[in-house]
């Protein structure tokens, strides 16, 4: 039996001023998952994470937080959840240390244990420095991280990260990546909404794209990269070419003189390019997707929908 | 939540808020001692002298508990509302709604803040008091009662302040154009049997003129209005106040969307 961190059961979300953000969504998290939840802005994402910390109300639907149903055990499921929201919503004037220990007091931890975990967090997250300072002086990326370690303080069984590396230079957020590895192989279930793809890519084993407050595809990451049906390479190629050599059944281009696009499709094998280039003495020294494989697919998806709900509309 | 865990929850809101107007003293705490100080001096020195006794004591005497319960009631509704509102105004306030601390204990523990903050001003001020007439306590629990119960009441109406504020222009109304009108006219500087009949008489539907009264029969033995019945008007405003802090909370009125 599956055992699931998050179900998410025809959840409606319409605010007061009647715009719907979400049109009855349902989606299945599994414990241990690293699951992407991705949509263009105003897609519903947020809403959806807002609704399932509470700090949204829904208007229909019901969630279960690790079997326990928000709208009867709440108390139990907010014990096991942890949040990190898109905004920095600490208190700027409090003292690092104070934001996270505060927060060890909500989930009713004693101060002396809640200094403990604080001080471990910190030095994970390299903050331990900053500890008594005020927030409102760590950089952007601190604060993020500061973040991250109020929303470990209680050991939650599910982490939900909402923009987590938004803003954050990439030395620091591939540091972030690995801390958020490491704890999702601890155990722990993360959730993550993100507009860098790559991070969503790398990450993440399953995903659900969200659109105009629907659902549009909810997979395993291996089974929806599968879906591409045409992926694009750039060869960087030792010597400058002055024409595209003819290479039956692959597609090629020149972008300039010393690179070369390559379109290989499902059941081409890109060995028979390396072999034939090869043999027309082209020598590629590297290669690298043209564009990320999952920003591809996320575009098209998105694309269709809005094209699908347009022909719904007329 | 154990009733342990819900113990620290109370106790991590409330120290936050002992903290934060500890921190920022000279903004909270100072400014009343000094305004009251002015008060003392101008109309307790200057003009109190002139006027001479009223109810039976001097005038300097018969301003003294009011003055207290003045700014018990400014500094008890001031600091829910402004720090409640800070909190949500940055976004902090979601630290708590996202962690299972009930509701109820988030109410109590903002309240006790206020009651805290009210009770150390009025601590300073009767202590500032001293310098200038002598107080001579009628009955000591009348006293710690009134205090409690007004800084409890005070304390609940900013925190409904704080939830429907918008800016912090909101925050600043209620105080300058309800509380103080009310403050003043509610027998701080004056009996209400020197009104005419229908003032004294109107007199009656403010609030803080129970107040006032029950905690200047406490010190100087004398009041205006029967104290069972102050005690019983000030602890059916707490039951509805609270009643509808409650409802705010539960139903997440201007604090979730």
């Amino acid at each position: 039996m599956t055992n699931y961190a998050l179900q998410i059961d025809q959840l409606h979300k319409t605010y007061d001023n009647g715009f719907t953000a979400l049109k009855g969504i349902s989606l299945q998290v599994q414990e241990g998952d690293f699951f992407a939840l991705l949509g263009p802005n105003g897609a519903g994402k947020s809403t959806t994470l807002g609704v399932v910390s509470s700090l949204v109300n829904k208007s229909q639907g019901s969630i279960k937080v690790f079997g326990h149903d928000l709208d009867k055990e709440l108390s139990k499921a907010k014990c096991l959840m942890g949040v990190v929201p898109q905004e920095f919503n600490f208190n700027m004037f409090e003292k690092v240390q104070d934001v996270v220990v505060q927060q060890a007091g909500y989930y009713g931890i004693a101060r002396d244990e809640a200094l403990r975990r604080t001080e471990q967090l910190l030095k994970q997250l390299g903050l331990w420095d900053k500890r008594n300072e005020a927030s409102r002086t760590l950089s952007g990326g601190m604060k993020r991280r500061l973040m991250i370690a109020r929303a470990l303080v209680h050991k939650p069984k599910l982490l939900i990260l909402d923009e987590p590396t938004a803003g954050v230079d990439i030395e620091l957020r591939r540091s972030m990546w690995e801390f958020l590895t490491r704890i999702n192989e601890q155990g722990t279930t993360i959730i993550l909404t993100t507009h860098y793809l790559e991070e969503a890519e790398s990450l993440c084993r399953n995903i659900a794209i969200i659109d105009q407050g629907d659902i549009i595809k909810h997979s395993s990451m291996r089974d929806l990269l599968k879906t591409l049906t045409t992926e694009v390479f750039v060869f960087d190629l030792q010597s400058p070419l002055a024409q595209v050599p003819e290479i039956q059944g692959y597609r090629l281009q020149l972008v300039n003189d010393t690179h070369l696009e390559v379109s290989i499709t499902q059941g081409q094998n890109i060995n028979g390019v390396f072999a034939k280039l090869s043999d027309a003495g082209v020598h590629v020294t590297s290669m690298r997707n043209k564009t990320n494989r999952l920003e591809e697919l996320f575009v098209n998806l998105v694309t269709n929908n809005k094209t699908d709900l347009q022909g719904v509309s007329v | 939540m154990s009733s342990y865990e819900i113990y620290i929850a109370y106790m991590t809101i409330v120290r936050k808020e002992i903290q934060r107007f500890m921190r920022i003293w000279v903004q909270t705490l100072l400014p009343p001692s000094i305004t009251m100080v002015l008060y003392f001096i101008i109309f307790g020195n200057l003009i109190g002298s002139r006027i001479g006794q009223m109810g039976g004591f001097d005038y300097m005497q018969f301003i003294v508990p009011g003055l207290i319960m003045m700014s018990v009631i400014t500094n008890s509704y001031g600091n829910v509302v402004s720090s409640f509102y800070s909190t949500k105004y940055q976004g902090s306030l979601e630290e708590m709604l996202v962690s299972p601390t009930p509701n109820w204990v988030i109410l109590a523990g903002y309240v006790t803040g206020g009651v805290a903050r009210g009770l150390a001003v009025g601590a300073i001020v009767t202590s500032l008091s001293m310098f200038f007439t002598q107080l001579e306590i009628y009955n000591f629990g009348i006293i710690v009662l009134v205090v409690l119960m007004t800084s409890i009441l005070f304390s609940l109406g900013g925190f409904i302040n704080a939830v429907f504020a918008n800016s912090f222009d909101d925050i600043s109304i209620i105080p300058t154009f309800v509380l103080t009108p009310l403050t003043y006219l509610g027998g701080v500087f004056y009996s209400i049997d020197l009104l005419p009949d229908f003032w004294a008489s109107a007199s009656q539907l403010n609030p803080i003129l129970y107040m006032v009264n029950a905690f200047r029969y406490g010190i100087l033995g004398v009041s205006d209005i029967a104290v069972g019945y102050a005690l019983l008007v000030i602890s059916a405003f707490i039951i509805g106040l609270f009643s509808y802090c409650m409802y705010l909370l539960n139903t997440g009125k201007g604090i979730r969307k």
